[in-house]
């Protein structure tokens, strides 16, 4: 059976993490490729980086990030974060990345996901969708890391990124993001529901049992996390086992 | 010498980095002249099985890989390398395929499942390979396709997973094997495959 899949995700700054695993003795705390391993051999099912470089030469800072990490990390992982162009995509998974996450650059210009889907294949083309309750009861679609606001229904943009030929997406709520308080269900589910790709939730994990109403209630594939990992709240040894005897499906390292 | 097929179909990169781990023999070659040389051929690849076909018949690599795979040499396939040693795919309309392995590539049934399969899946062995020496039943992999072989020579079959329906996802005999699921990006299983078949080949 098809397991459900845990993924730490890493802020990655000039190449250097500047949010990953707190409190571990490791000889270089913001080394992409020693907080990559850390994770692949505590059992994480996949990685991803989100770049947040500013600087000029970002792209051969994250190219180099990406080279390492490819290096040594033997499960998939997917960079993300100021990818524009067909070109970044080209050069992203050359360097060794599985996929490739793009959010704002998607909506700008939906043609990207359907031109590197067929270039590269869906399965390597991660939409990241950043979505806000607004008072009418649905939700928006936020870009540039949720600092601008647009009229897009998150939910028909999720369908729509599925048509164009996304393989995946990657949904964060903007309202959860950071509570820890627990996923919002609805936002997810009815997304989950909508699209015939697997689904990533992200933003509002506090406790494993919010991994746990992810999976079910929620009804997604994945679920994302960044800081209850990093500050070794739980470890993803502890949420497998969970989950496992639960019932749902886990890959056990 | 172990050689990766560079047909043009995807990255090759990180199966290079996993056969590296246990051997400095291994080259990227898309040389026909480059197979009858080898001591072991890997075939990766992604993306669509028509558009392969043509870059391997193209480049004429199909009947010295078909000869090499048929006189028992080491072959490993993986992903699209595995699809492609079936007699047909359903990809994008009808395409041959390598016809070394009888059946047909068909695809996941969409309207009730996700597709592409996507994540780690168990692997339930049926069968017996020199190279899964140190695996057992159960197994996770990690799985990343869209579409599916449907076996005729039952005798091919070693592995077989769920997702939606029952399938092989690892075939072979003798000094072939090849896999649905990606080796070298499923963690130790994976990578206990790839070492099993390097040191075979470097013996």
């Amino acid at each position: 059976m098809l397991a459900k899949r845990i993924i730490p995700c890493l802020d990655v700054n000039n190449g250097r993490v500047v949010k990953g695993v707190n409190f571990i003795n490791f000889r270089d705390a913001g080394d992409p490729v020693e907080n990559g391993k850390f994770y692949d051999e505590e059992g994480a099912d996949e990685l991803v980086f989100l770049d947040i470089t500013a600087s000029s030469d970002r792209r051969s800072i994250v190219l180099e990030m990406v080279k390492n990490v490819a290096e040594t990390v033997n499960i998939p992982f997917t960079v993300g974060g100021g990818i524009r162009t067909i070109d970044d995509i080209r050069m992203i998974l050359e360097s060794g990345a599985d996929k490739v996450s793009i959010n704002t650059a998607a909506v700008m210009n939906p043609d990207i996901i359907g031109e590197s889907a067929v270039k590269f294949g869906s399965q390597c083309i991660l939409v990241a969708i950043d979505a806000k309750r607004n008072s009418g009861g649905g939700w928006n679609v936020y870009l540039n890391g949720g600092r601008t606001p647009t009229d897009i229904d998150a939910v028909a943009w999720a369908v729509r990124a599925n048509r164009l030929g996304a393989g995946e997406l990657l949904l964060t709520s903007m309202d959860r993001d950071g509570t820890k308080i627990g996923y919002d269900i609805e936002l997810t589910r009815t997304i989950a529901n909508a699209v015939s790709i697997p689904v990533i939730a992200s933003g509002g994990i506090g406790t494993k049992e919010h991994i746990y109403e992810g999976l079910t209630a929620a009804k997604a594939d994945a679920v994302l996390a960044a800081s209850i990992f990093h500050f070794r709240e739980i470890t993803i040894r502890d949420v497998k086992e969970y989950l496992r005897k639960k019932n749902i499906p886990i890959r056990m390292v | 010498m172990i050689t990766v097929i560079d047909y043009g179909m995807g990255n090759l990169r990180s199966v290079v980095k996993a056969v590296e781990k246990y051997t400095g023999k291994v080259c990227v070659s898309g040389d026909p002249a480059a197979i009858e040389s080898s001591r072991g051929i890997i075939m990766p690849g992604d993306g669509a099985f028509g558009m392969a076909m043509r870059n391997l018949r193209e480049m004429g690599l199909i009947e010295p890989l078909t000869a090499y795979i048929r006189d028992g040499g080491y072959f490993m396939g993986i992903c699209l390398g595995y699809q492609l040693l079936f007699s047909s795919s359903e990809e994008f309309g009808f395409n041959e395929g390598m016809n070394i392995i009888p059946g047909r590539v068909v695809k996941f049934d969409s309207s009730s499942l996700k597709v592409p399969h996507m994540g780690w899946n168990n692997v339930v062995l049926r069968g017996e390979s020199r190279f899964l020496d140190g695996v057992s039943s159960g197994s996770y992999f990690y799985f990343i396709h869209s579409y599916y072989p449907v076996v005729e020579d039952e005798s091919w079959i070693i592995g077989e997973v769920e997702y939606g329906v029952k399938f092989p996802c690892i075939v072979g005999r003798g000094n072939c094997i090849a896999t649905q699921f990606h080796p070298e990006k499923s963690h130790n299983a994976g990578l206990k495959i790839v070492e099993n078949f390097v040191r075979s080949v470097c013996l």
